[in-house]
């Protein structure tokens, strides 16, 4: 395994897109963080995004991880790229060549995989944990780390986010159309869900409901609940509006976390499967 | 002698093409091979399948007497397939490192390998930025980083400059002289005749001949003669039994042998006729004559 990881990230180190886009990651997420330092007018006096309380523990574990994870794209770049060229530079029939076998090929690009999303999360735990010091007075361990989940989810979705990137990278061995494959995936589950939804609300099925919870990039993403409308201003807003009282379940739920570790398992799994019988 | 690949009855098929045709033959250590072919004769996917590149329709084979695994053997060879792939943006070393790692050895050869395909004062160079002439000395490089038993090489020149042709070949023959058993295919004849002791003649997927390069035709080359008066060297050579077809060259006639003879016993023959060889030389049917003369066989 050690052996494994060293190849790849020996790999990954050299690579001119690994590096780019580690630094446009980085950057953006420094960036980021400082959004709520900026101060804006607000009838006379100054106030800033912490003052709406978005940064307080414990719902900086939400906010955060919330917003981050729409920069897997980012980091999805990479992973497609990474496997792609292993194609089109034929270093993967090399590799195979030189003594390295199919399966721990896949294995290989499965651990860098896990790697990059515990690094992330690893990252987003960190801003979370400065960012809820910084601007919370909150400093009870128990209130601190209530809610932290959502790191864990944040790790999950990526994980499993990445695993299909892998899988698009082996399967269309080109990163440009990996790459599009995915966003044309992200379409078509889109598209299901405008469909069903219609339908559901016509003739009062439930299709939508299930299939949410089976689609893979709908599961990745129903993972984490999006945390806007909890934050009070939002919430009592809407209540004022729809004159009701507004409930929503923002936890974790357990059925896309088992969901994505299923998805998680199949795409490596076929990702080796499809190595496996092709001729290189 | 020690086996290093066994291939049995080896049979690929893609869709309706069959691209080799149940080959076997055996591979003996100390030997220099070459695979003899036309290009599409099926040479790289018979090596493609016994590196594991490329899955066999039927048929088997075993590296080191079965001893141990395909993918542990790979380890203790070096294989070089078609043009040299390697990652572009990684240096000539950190290439090579990543080969080290793959094939579990500690880089104290890197450089050394380096040295021998002249690549020392260029190490540090991206691999995108070589010419195709260097992309093909690191690849023989790479496989040579384990020390291997055996040196697989698809078409080490295809694609070269005669001065690249002259430095592959030359880096080939320094390393056959070591004892390394070495595997080349290519459809170059003269690539082959100048290293090769045995020879594998595909074509079209089907193997038709397996063996040391001289024996690959039972032929016994034939003779250039020349004699001050034509017509009578003409006579006296049409009578020997020995003489097969006669072409009559510029300087003289070729005459094909039928059957093995000994130069001072044809001039001695000839004196006793009052003939008076001016010329005389035996010539042995070149590499590519036996190829074409074999492949024309089906």
């Amino acid at each position: 395994m050690k052996r494994l990881i060293d190849i790849e990230f020996h790999k990954f180190k050299y690579s001119k897109s690994s590096k780019v886009l580690t630094i446009i990651y980085l950057v953006i997420v420094f960036a980021l963080m400082f959004v709520g330092l900026y101060e804006v007018p607000f009838k006379g006096a100054k106030a800033s995004l912490s003052d709406l309380g978005i940064f307080d523990f414990p719902y900086i574990w939400h906010l955060s991880p919330y917003i981050l994870s729409f920069l897997k794209f980012l980091i999805a770049i990479v992973i497609v790229s990474l496997t792609a060229s292993e194609y089109s530079n034929r270093t993967l029939k090399q590799n195979l060549i030189d003594g390295l076998s199919k399966k721990e090929l896949v294995l290989s690009k499965f651990y860098l995989v896990v790697a990059l999303a515990l690094v992330v999360t690893l990252l987003v735990f960190l801003v979370c944990l400065f960012l809820g010091y910084l601007y919370s007075d909150i400093t009870e361990f128990n209130l601190v780390f209530r809610d932290v989940e959502y790191v864990g989810a944040f790790f999950l979705s990526h994980l499993t986010f990445f695993a299909f990137c892998l899988f698009a990278g082996i399967l269309v061995k080109r990163s440009a159309f990996a790459l599009g494959l995915i966003g044309i995936w992200c379409i078509f589950e889109l598209l299901t869900f405008l469909f069903t939804s219609h339908i559901d609300l016509r003739f009062g099925y439930g299709i939508w409901d299930v299939l949410r919870d089976i689609l893979p990039m709908s599961s990745i993403s129903n993972l984490i609940v999006e945390p806007f409308t909890k934050v009070s201003l939002v919430k009592n807003g809407w209540e004022t509006l729809s004159q009701s009282e507004f409930e929503k379940d923002y936890s974790v739920r357990w059925i896309n976390v088992l969901v994505c570790l299923g998805w998680t398992t199949l795409f490596t799994f076929w990702s080796y499967r499809l190595l496996k019988r092709r001729d290189l | 002698m020690e086996t290093i690949l066994e291939i049995n009855d080896l049979h690929k098929k893609y869709g309706n093409l069959t691209a080799v045709d149940h080959i076997s033959f055996t591979i003996e250590k100390g030997h220099v091979y070459g695979i003899l072919g036309p290009n599409g004769s099926g040479k790289s996917t018979t090596l493609g399948m016994v590196l594991s590149v490329v899955n066999p329709t039927s048929g088997n084979y075993s590296w080191f007497d079965g001893t141990t695994t395909t993918h542990q053997a790979l380890k203790r060879i070096g294989a070089i397939i078609e043009r040299p792939n390697f990652y572009p943006s990684m240096s000539a070393v950190q290439n090579l490192k990543l080969v080290c790692k793959i094939k579990e050895i500690d880089y104290s050869k890197v450089e050394e390998k380096l040295e021998l395909v002249d690549l020392l004062s260029r190490k540090h160079s991206p691999f995108k930025t070589y010419s195709l002439g260097m992309k093909q000395r690191l690849a023989i490089a790479s496989a040579l980083l384990n020390d291997p038993e055996i040196l697989i090489l698809d078409e080490p020149t295809n694609g070269l400059d005669p001065q690249g042709i002259r430095q592959i070949r030359d880096i080939i023959q320094k390393i056959a002289a070591t004892g390394t058993t070495i595997l080349l295919a290519s459809h170059l004849l003269d690539e082959v005749e100048k290293v090769c002791s045995h020879v594998i003649v595909l074509r079209k997927g089907q193997m038709l001949y397996s063996g040391p390069v001289d024996e690959m035709n039972n032929n016994h080359g034939s003779i250039v003669i020349d004699a001050p008066n034509r017509d009578d060297l003409f006579a006296f050579i049409n009578n020997q039994n020995y003489a097969g077809s006669i072409e009559k060259l510029a300087d003289g006639f070729e005459v094909i042998l039928i059957k093995d003879v000994d130069n001072s016993q044809i001039n001695k023959d000839a004196f006793d006729q009052g003939i008076h060889l001016s010329t005389l030389f035996h010539k042995k049917q070149s590499l590519e004559d036996q190829f074409i003369e074999l492949t024309n066989q089906l």
